[in-house]
């Protein structure tokens, strides 16, 4: 009845691993604090992101009041606003999604996924998030040093960055260069774990293509990431360079303010095109995790297999080749050859093709299936919609005559923020509730849940589609206030002031939400184990929650894919990974079933 | 094939996008009008040949390591390190050559790049050094040949790799 | 009530209401005051194909959402593939998205190549002001350098390139063009990214420091039109701001015969009469620039 019977032939043999006695931890202080264990590794990355993250939140209040009511807030000056909008996005991009996803995610659910005990490296991973916390504590710095953070927007571009017009010049920006080497160190150690551990320590019987999409995604965003921030390092040593010993790497000859600088020569486009050259994967480095995780959730409450998952996996490897072909899109009004325009259109809009394919087997799954209309499931469903709308807004940008009146708007903004802001996030926050039970063994509150998913999900709407029609109308983005602009009307200020009040509702629904996570750690409903009567590895251990190494005395055997929900024949509407072909059916199971191992909790 | 060295391998891979990122950034600074090179220190060619001297060693240690041969990898081992070290004191003196003749990193984007280059490579190199320095005094603690094998393999495969990241970086700033 | 009914009216909702605002907001591209109209056909093109594809999509998920809703009993589907539907819809996709990039690519193709006939001005940007430059008599821009930009010569005109001793210069003045007649506009930035952007016309373009760049249109409707900076050059970024007057021709040339050329400019400096040419900031801008940190 499984759908990939196993041969011997693809059985993939186990990582050789050291005494089970390792998993043992001795003190409390290798317990919680320098702990090995990639679960514990993820919750302290899924913490500090979170903590900086809510800085970045609290940034995001600050700027909406000034653009939603311009002339009340004497405290914010030009300086601070674009303080605030560049520390905003370099956090939520980098700090909070990039770690999220990847540290955190991906520490807690590929060596469960995939059956192994831990990362292969766990001294390595440990290391990553120490590094990782220290770039975050570098960057917190900046907030307090002479001038303040930099205020150069989240794509540093050169030469405004390091020039005294910008605020966080003398301090400010050296430490966000610095902050980001770090991250990219942080974050190589810990990919390194994650693409070695998917490559290698695969229990027996996983095959790739039987791996959980969620695995997937953040393997393939993994590599991604691996072969995209070099190129972020690049840029931020050579502007560094150029800012503290005065090279000229990105520096052409400048005057600024009337006066001669010594620099002469560099080319500013350059620092752009190594930007983009890791910011477009970046993009999909959010969002490939984002889709595995999703296709995950969707399938499990749909009771139904993912649609179409050997071409799913395509879809994820080739949107990861393409991300490194499109780069310059972001750059067609840059100044660069515009004949690279047609080139990077096309693979662009090429792009479109296997992200469209994602979205309907998505919704394929959920046609003729047993939707359970969880908070998982509902977060999902919004993340289809956010994504398909900022997915489509896409393609305007991707056009680069579209892209022309369009650039450096607030559509730009709008677009960015549907598709790579709110549409991760989404999926972020179904999946804390998908996997909350794994960790605390807990069920987080639904009544609260349900407040949160419905603020979130319509206030995000609310807030980013019609400021889509700002940027048609022609507001730039990152700008203080429009003053008189003669081609803007008062009702364009009207719809501001509307935004930054729903902004503000949706960003107290997060603190609900936090409560929540708190709260139902102590005073949740047991969940018992497996309460999604999920396939996964990760629901099947021996303890659970699961412990430090995973799986006891012996790891599991894979006899088939991940979704095997409501197989014909099968008497319950799930088989998980690891149940043996001869246990299909409720006569053969009773003999030698591990203790509950496969049994729905309720 | 080995977890920690497909560890390594990927690792590898991720330097070595590194270094093709600078060479493409080099290249495209070269077709610029006013690119003026700055002349190579003659330095440089001794410290090629010690360079290739290091990466001998190693090799020697891990054909010494494959036959069991606790005397081969002992010598491989400390030659390769020390001509490493002398590598990258030679690339010290070259950087002094350098400034002496007025050639500073912010005098002009050849010599920005020059400097950015070999630093960069050297700094790869200072950490294989400690990669080599755990492997040494695991020997020194008296390891057998079959535990210490692995290490010295990665070691030099490793530096075997940076000597090929240097000649692709020499060639480039000799030749423009 | 049925969980599944009231998700499905929601979706519903949000599509529909997605549609419902497009056509009703009152937010909307400025009236067009250039040639490229091709460029907001290209805007309607991409709305209307992608537009179907994400009510489709919406609906076809409230459908199921209300339709396929957990009920006691039911058991999904189990369908791991079909080959043929999913060809069908990779074929439907890229129709669409040959769609739209065709003609994108051939109206780039028109953005990107300047007619013959065109006159050259140029644009220069610094923190934060615009100024501008014209050939003069002799239809020729005169070479510049940043290393000339001094006091004096705040354009860093190359002062023994004949060519540029007719440019007419303007400094914290309005830009005037003439109406109906193609120009192509070189971009130059003495210290920052600026970008020469005017809503009516729909193009724009990044100016880069050491490098000059360019774009094309042509006027086609009179009036004054503002011009903002749409690339972040620092705290006075939301304060560059500067004015386009297109006008006929005769108006055009009158205004033009008035301006000063680099030659009397530099006569004059060289006198110590001439007007103060030091870049003015803008109120605003002066003001932030001294209180520019949170600090």
């Amino acid at each position: 009845m499984a759908f990939f019977v196993p041969t011997e032939a693809e059985h993939v043999a186990p990582a050789e691993v050291a005494d089970v006695e390792l998993y043992h931890p001795k003190s409390w202080w290798t317990r919680y604090i320098f702990c090995q264990d990639a679960k514990v590794i993820a919750i302290q990355y899924a913490i500090t992101a979170g903590a900086i993250g809510l800085v970045a939140l609290v940034l995001s209040w600050l700027m909406r009041l000034q653009l939603g009511f311009p002339d009340s807030f004497s405290f914010i000056d030009p300086g601070d606003y674009l303080q605030f909008i560049t520390m905003h996005g370099m956090i939520m991009v980098i700090y909070l999604l990039t770690a999220l996803f990847l540290g955190g995610f991906g520490n807690y659910l590929i060596p469960l996924m995939v059956g192994a005990r831990d990362m292969v490296f766990p001294y390595v991973n440990m290391l990553s998030y120490w590094v990782y916390l220290l770039a975050v504590l570098v960057l917190v710095a900046s907030f307090f040093v002479p001038g303040g953070p930099t205020g150069a927007g989240w794509t540093l571009y050169p030469p405004q960055a390091i020039l005294s017009g910008t605020p966080g010049a003398e301090w400010g920006i050296i430490l966000m260069l610095v902050s980001l080497a770090l991250f990219i160190v942080g974050f190589t150690m810990g990919g390194l774990n994650y693409v070695v551990t998917v490559l290698q320590a695969r229990t027996r019987g996983m095959t790739l293509l039987r791996m959980p999409l969620t695995v997937w995604g953040i393997f393939v965003a993994t590599i991604l990431a691996l072969l995209a921030f070099p190129a972020l390092f690049v840029g931020a040593v050579m502007m560094l360079l150029d800012r503290i010993l005065e090279t000229s790497f990105f520096m052409p000859a400048i005057v600024e303010m009337g006066e001669q600088l010594n620099y002469a020569g560099g080319n500013p486009l350059l620092f752009q095109h190594l930007f983009w050259f890791f910011g477009h994967p970046e993009v999909y480095i959010v969002a490939l995790p984002g889709f595995g995780i999703v296709s995950d959730l969707i399938s499990t409450h749909a009771r139904r297999n993912i649609f179409g998952y050997r071409m799913m996996v395509w879809a994820i490897v080739a949107i990861g080749a393409l991300s490194f072909l499109v780069w310059a899109h972001h750059m067609y009004v840059s100044g660069m050859n515009p004949w690279f325009g047609f080139f990077f259109a096309t693979t662009t809009l090429v792009i479109a093709v296997p992200t469209a394919i994602k979205v309907y087997n998505w919704v394929l799954t959920l046609w003729r299936g047993d939707i359970h209309l969880t908070l998982p499931m509902l977060f999902a469903i919004a993340f289809i919609v956010t994504f398909v709308n900022g997915g489509i807004t896409g393609l305007f940008l991707g056009n680069p005559v579209v892209d022309v009146p369009l650039s450096d708007t607030m559509f730009v903004v709008a677009h960015f923020h549907m598709v790579m802001g709110v549409a991760p996030i989404l999926v972020i926050f179904g999946a804390i509730y998908h996997w909350y039970p794994l960790v605390t063994g807990r069920m987080l509150n639904e009544t609260l849940g349900k407040f949160h998913f419905w603020v979130t999900f319509l206030g995000a709407y609310l807030i980013y589609f019609p400021m889509h029609y700002l940027g048609f109308l022609g507001v730039p983005r990152r700008y203080f206030e429009m003053g008189e602009t003669d081609f803007i009307p008062q009702s364009a200020q009207t719809l501001n002031e509307f935004i930054t009040v729903v902004a503000l509702i949706v960003g107290f629904a997060q603190l609900v939400f936090l409560f929540n996570l708190v709260w139902s750690a102590y005073k949740g409903r047991v969940s018992g184990r497996n309460p999604w009567r999920a396939t996964t590895l990760e629901w099947q251990t021996p303890d659970f929650p699961p412990r430090h190494g995973n799986w006891g005395p012996t790891q599991p055997v894979v006899y088939r894919w991940a979704y095997d929900y409501s197989v014909p024949g099968a008497d319950q509407d799930f088989l998980p990974q690891n149940l043996a072909p001869d246990q299909v059916t409720a006569d053969n199971r009773h003999k030698d079933l591990p203790d509950g191992a496969v049994q729905p909790a309720e | 094939m080995p977890t920690v060295k497909l560890g390594l391998i990927v690792f590898l891979a991720v330097v070595t996008v590194v270094f093709s990122l600078l060479v493409a950034a080099y290249t495209h600074r070269m077709t610029l009008a006013d690119w003026r090179p700055l002349p190579e220190p003659w330095l440089l060619w001794p410290n090629t040949a010690i360079l290739i001297l290091s990466s001998v060693g190693l090799q020697w240690a891990r054909v010494a390591a494959n036959r069991g041969r606790i005397d081969g990898v002992r010598v491989g081992l400390l030659a390769g390190g020390g001509f490493a070290f002398a590598f990258l004191a030679g690339q010290l003196l070259a950087w002094q050559q350098l400034a002496a003749l007025g050639y500073f990193a912010a005098t002009n984007p050849a010599n920005a790049f020059f400097y950015l280059i070999t630093a960069l490579h050297g700094l790869h190199l200072l950490g294989g050094l400690v990669a080599w320095g755990r492997t040494t005094a695991k020997m020194w603690r008296g390891s057998e040949v079959a535990e210490l094998r692995l290490s010295v393999e990665l070691c030099a495969v490793y530096w075997h790799f940076l000597l090929l990241v240097w000649l692709v970086l020499f060639g480039l700033l000799l030749f423009t | 009530m049925n969980k599944g009914l009231v998700v499905g009216l929601v979706l519903v909702l949000v599509a529909v209401g997605s549609v419902v605002f497009h056509f009703l907001s009152p937010w909307w591209w400025t009236p067009l005051a250039s040639n490229w109209g091709y460029i907001d056909d290209m805007i309607i093109i991409t709305f209307w194909i992608t537009g179907v594809v994400f009510v489709a999509i919406i609906l076809f998920m409230a459908y199921c959402v209300f339709r396929y809703s957990h009920k006691e009993g039911r058991r999904a589907a189990y369908e791991p593939e079909n080959k043929k539907m999913e060809w069908w819809l990779t074929g439907l996709t890229t129709v669409g998205v040959v769609g739209m990039l065709a003609p994108g690519v051939l109206v780039w193709g028109q953005f990107i190549t300047v007619p013959e006939e065109a006159s050259v001005i140029e644009v220069v940007g610094q923190q934060w002001q615009w100024s501008f430059r014209y050939p003069g008599k002799d239809g020729v821009l005169g070479t510049s350098d940043p290393q000339n930009i001094s006091f004096e010569n705040p354009f860093g005109l190359n002062p023994n390139d004949p060519n540029g001793q007719d440019d007419i210069l303007i400094e914290g003045d309005d830009l005037h063009l003439p109406l109906d007649r193609p120009v192509k506009v070189l971009l130059r930035s003495k210290d920052v990214l600026h970008d020469f952007y005017v809503p009516q016309f729909r193009a724009k373009m990044d100016m880069v420091p050491g490098m000059v760049t360019y774009f094309w249109f042509t006027p086609t409707r009179v009036g004054t039109f503002e011009i903002l900076c749409a690339e972040l050059c620092g705290v006075g970024h939301y304060a560059m701001r500067g004015y386009v007057v297109v006008e006929e021709e005769s108006a055009y040339q009158e205004w033009l015969q008035e301006q000063p050329t680099f030659a009397q400019l530099s006569g004059e400096a060289r006198n110590g009469t001439g007007d103060v040419l030091n870049p003015v900031l803008s109120e605003a801008a002066a003001d932030s620039a001294e209180r520019g940190s949170v600090q």
